[in-house]
């Protein structure tokens, strides 16, 4: 403790006497670093400021204003409130990651009700709201907007359990809403007229995101929504929105900046006296259009009308194809006026000859993501390692990639490891189980391995195809900056994962399906697993014996075993030699949670 | 290095009478175990194991099939030989009763708890088959229900072309490829374009392949899933190639210098002057004809009308690199 200089504190007096007696000299101290801390913004300094002794703590409890919370059963709602009373923006992230995948049986858990509850009742600061892969209920939507006055954002990701009728009640009674962005929400149609309730002035709205509302939305009021909101700069429609009528909402908001064009078809109500939109029409909205940087939707387009985004190709930074089956053919015209493109989503029905040609203009490219028309694993592949190869030797400031492909070769992903030596995020989907090198025949280790090795900046990695231990030697080996590692139906045996938890310390995620570990090996990790946010293993060799000498080893540790058999009797004494189906387990300060369904049981 | 050895790694070996090979989607890779008798497995296993196309490294072929292969080898037509020029209609007049039986014969049904979620596939073939094997404790599928798949297709043995029969259902392993339910089900509610243009895009059931042809000035495109025949793909080719002569081009439907017609067309496909041929997955390129319709769609890349004096020295067929890898 600074003893020394609480004593140099206490020598500043106000001058005169009878005035207030000196601020008690700790409590100076703490206003002090206040004043400091509040410039702090980034989490991992103001995470290592608190940890400097208890006065710091609390002074950066008192001034951290955006609280970041990436499992929500990490701590309790009362707990972070409590330490953290100011925040004004909250992000909680609530399911494992494959959730996304049908891994997580419906009714785990991750409800926002409770977080709600404990903000409600201590914080009522709160603007910013941030949530992913949770829950949330019309209920909660509806108490959120009206125990919030200055609430302002909302960006629900990948969650469910809310619809028409909460989204109305958000724009209802936030009266200061800037942000309401619905990312790959499950958003129940219940039929309401939600656009119609914000507020009949201007507003303030400066992102409205809901291309994943499904149902149709009342198009006048969505445009008059548009024409008194000034300030607003994203606007993506949902695919009910025909070309016609983005067009109408176009004109009528010259200044957008990132354009979500639902449909870009036809379709949609042809009022009376209107007629189907002309290419010409449409492309004079976006040349007017002279903000764009940011173009996506493109749901079920008609081919005709993709010439009229010509111009703001050359201003694009982002652009996301990903729904849209789309041909090389289709896309050359477009790629080609795209010198200054960063993010790239495309489907891979452009083959690897869409993928050359984005190699050959987009040599900006950041991050590129190729999805798969059909995901099934033996379908016809569209897009190989030829695609890869294009890409790494086009793009070499190339940081993210995430590929799906039926066939690779290792040459293909060193190519990758020595052209794009700027790359964080390598995730790389062979979608046939188990596939080796298609020219070789060898097994994938080589080519990850040289991944590693080669791009140092790495910290997020899938892998996939054939792939033994070695793979995982290389990882724990060479993957020193790794924090979240992907890994599916890979590995002979304990010794792969061992050598990822005992080689790898940055690692915090670790996500493995389908793979021969076993005991043995997650009892290797138990030095680990504390500086971890979680460790999901499904379909793996594990028995409940292992996971239960993890429990009893590192009791902060919640250890989760997730059973498909839901009726069976919680009650039932479980076997110490039965196989586990799935494995989730996460650092937590708050114990064992007490919202756990039947099928999951917490050793 | 050496293939693994393909084990389900919870040491349950497998059991597969119907392989499938990562070439050979229609095959009935799904647990059809129960929807049929052995018979018709039997039977089927026949027919499939002879047109496969397999990585086959040595030593990791199932041991009864190169019986199988021999057996197999008399069912077909005798204008079968290497290198021998075949007119496509040989191709499609041999084999219009034999194919019936579409590979397809797969129902997805997944025994109620079975494993699809399991079933390890190795490369090259003896891959997993999703039989009741499912491991204790594979209830996964119980939540996989309804979840990427395709329609039941009815397990039908009998000849004949059957539009009727859906390609194989490949039974899918739950949650992979790693696609968020969100994507599946956007990509799934959309609907499939109109096409004004026949030569359109790709889609949910459209499966467009290239067609050249020697001497043309471009390439066209069909779409494989609205032949049901080869016979049917033949005319269609046959309108869509009329207008062009050998090293001539003239307007469509207009006859070239030489009065080229559609049946003149054809009679020069028959006559072996042209010979219809396709690329497979592996790159190699085969006679149109030997292999059941389906089997051919699934594999086939595209499709390249070909001088009959080009053709001498083509890959082997299909069956004949059966033959030399077993």
């Amino acid at each position: 403790m600074r003893e020394g200089r609480s004593s140099e504190m206490s020598d500043e007096e106000p001058p005169g006497g009878g005035g207030p007696p000196p601020p008690f000299s700790d409590q100076v101290l703490e206003n002090v670093l206040e004043s400091v801390l509040q410039f702090l913004d980034c989490r991992r300094d103001r995470n290592a400021a608190s940890l400097v002794c208890r006065s710091w703590c609390r002074a950066e409890g008192q001034t951290r204003r955006e609280l970041f919370i990436g499992n929500c059963y990490a701590v309790s709602p009362a707990r972070a409130v409590e330490r953290f009373p100011r925040v004004r923006a909250l992000v909680l992230k609530g399911k494992p990651r494959f959730a996304d995948f049908e891994l997580v049986p419906a009714g785990w858990g991750a409800g926002f009700s409770p977080w709600l509850a404990a903000l409600a009742t201590s914080n009522p600061w709160l603007e910013r709201l941030c949530l992913k892969r949770m829950s949330v209920s019309d209920a909660d939507l509806s108490r959120l907007a009206r125990s919030f006055p200055s609430f302002r954002d909302l960006t629900l990701i990948c969650c469910d359990g809310f619809g028409t009728v909460g989204l109305a009640a958000i724009a209802e009674h936030c009266r200061h809403l800037r942000v309401l962005d619905l990312i790959e929400n499950d958003v129940e149609d219940q039929g309401l007229d939600w656009v119609s309730r914000f507020p009949e002035s201007t507003t303030s709205l400066e992102s409205l995101v809901f291309d994943c509302v499904g149902c149709e939305v009342n198009m006048d009021a969505l445009e008059a929504l548009v024409a008194r909101s000034p300030s607003l700069r994203r606007l993506r429609v949902n695919q009910r929105v025909s070309v016609r009528q983005l067009r109408s909402l176009m004109v009528r908001a010259p200044q957008l900046s990132d354009l979500g064009t639902g449909s870009f078809g036809e379709g949609g109500e042809v009022g009376e006296g209107e007629g189907e939109v002309e290419v010409a029409d449409l492309e004079a909205a976006f040349a007017a259009s002279r903000s764009l940087v940011c173009l996506s939707g493109f749901r079920n387009h008609a081919p005709q009308f993709i010439p009229a985004i010509y111009p703001v190709c050359a201003n694009l930074i982002s652009l996301n194809l990903g729904y849209s089956v789309i041909t090389a053919e289709e896309l050359e015209p477009v790629i080609i006026h795209c010198h200054n493109l960063q993010t790239f989503w495309v489907l891979d029905t452009v083959h690897d000859e869409g993928l050359q040609a984005v190699a050959a203009t987009c040599k900006d490219l950041r991050e590129l993501r190729v999805f798969p028309l059909d995901g099934t694993e033996d379908s016809e592949g569209f897009v190989s390692d030829i695609g890869l190869i294009a890409i790494s030797e086009g793009c070499p400031k190339l940081r993210s990639i995430l590929y799906f492909c039926h066939g690779m070769t290792n040459a293909a992903v060193v190519s990758m490891s020595k052209n794009c030596p700027e790359l964080v995020v390598f995730r790389l989907c062979i979608m046939g189980l188990r596939r080796p090198d298609r020219l070789t025949g060898e097994a994938m280790d080589e080519g990850f391995g040289a991944i590693v090795m080669n791009c140092k900046k790495l910290t997020r990695l899938a892998v996939s195809g054939l792939l033994t231990d070695k793979a995982f030697l290389y990882i724990g080996k060479y993957g020193k900056s790794v924090r979240t590692l992907s890994v599916a139906f890979a590995g002979n045996s304990d010794s792969g994962l061992r050598y990822v938890l005992e080689g790898c310390p940055k690692l915090q995620k670790l996500e493995i399906r389908d793979s021969p570990f076993g005991d043995a090996a997650l009892l290797s990790g138990l030095h680990h697993y504390y500086s971890m946010r979680f460790l999901w293993m499904s379909s793996c060799k594990l028995s409940i014996r292992g996971c239960k000498e993890v429990a009893q080893r590192l009791p902060h540790l919640v250890v989760e075993v997730i059973r498909d058999r839901p009726e069976k009797d919680d009650d039932e004494a479980i076997d110490d030699g039965e196989a586990v189906e799935t494995l989730y387990m996460y650092r937590s300060l708050a114990g064992p949670r007490d919202d756990a369904p039947r099928f999951v049981k917490i050793l | 290095m050496s293939p693994p050895l393909e084990h389900d790694y919870i040491g349950l070996s497998e059991i597969s009478t119907m392989e499938s090979s990562d070439k050979f989607s229609s095959s009935a890779s799904s647990s059809a175990t129960v929807a049929e008798d052995a018979d018709d497995r039997r039977r089927q296993a026949l027919n499939l194991k002879e047109t496969e196309l397999r990585l086959g490294l040595p030593g990791s072929e199932s041991p009864d099939r190169k019986e199988k292969v021999g057996l197999t080898l008399g069912l077909l037509p005798k204008s079968f030989v290497s290198g021998a020029k075949r007119g496509f209609s040989d191709a499609i007049d041999g084999r219009a009763g034999e194919w019936g039986f579409a590979g397809g014969a797969g129902s997805e049904g997944e025994l109620g708890k079975g494993g699809v979620s399991f079933s390890p596939r190795g490369e090259g073939g003896a891959g997993g088959q999703h039989s009741g094997q499912g491991s204790a404790g594979k209830d996964a599928v119980a939540k996989a229900a309804g979840q990427e798949k395709k329609a039941p297709a009815p397990a039908q043995a009998s000849g004949g072309s059957d539009r009727g029969i859906a390609p194989a259902a490949k039974a899918q392993v739950v949650g992979w490829p790693p696609i968020r339910s969100y994507r599946k089900n956007t990509m799934a509610t959309n609907p499939l374009k109109n096409k004004e243009d026949a030569e359109g895009k790709h889609g949910f059931g459209c499966l467009y392949v290239k067609v050249s042809m020697d001497g043309a000035p471009y390439l066209r495109k069909v779409d494989l899933k609205t032949y049901n025949n080869y016979k049917e793909l033949s005319s269609a080719l046959e309108k869509m190639f009329s207008c062009f002569t050998i090293g001539q081009c003239g307007s469509h439907g207009i006859p070239g210098r030489d009065g080229l017609s559609e049946s003149r067309l054809m009679d020069l496909l028959n006559g072996s002057e042209f010979v219809l041929t396709y690329e497979d997955k592996d790159g190699d390129w085969m006679l149109v004809g030997d292999v059941p319709w389906e089997m051919f769609t699934d594999s086939c890349r595209r499709l390249r009308i070909m001088k009959g004096s080009d053709a001498i020295g083509l890959a082997p067929t299909a069956m004949e690199k059966c033959k030399n890898r077993s």
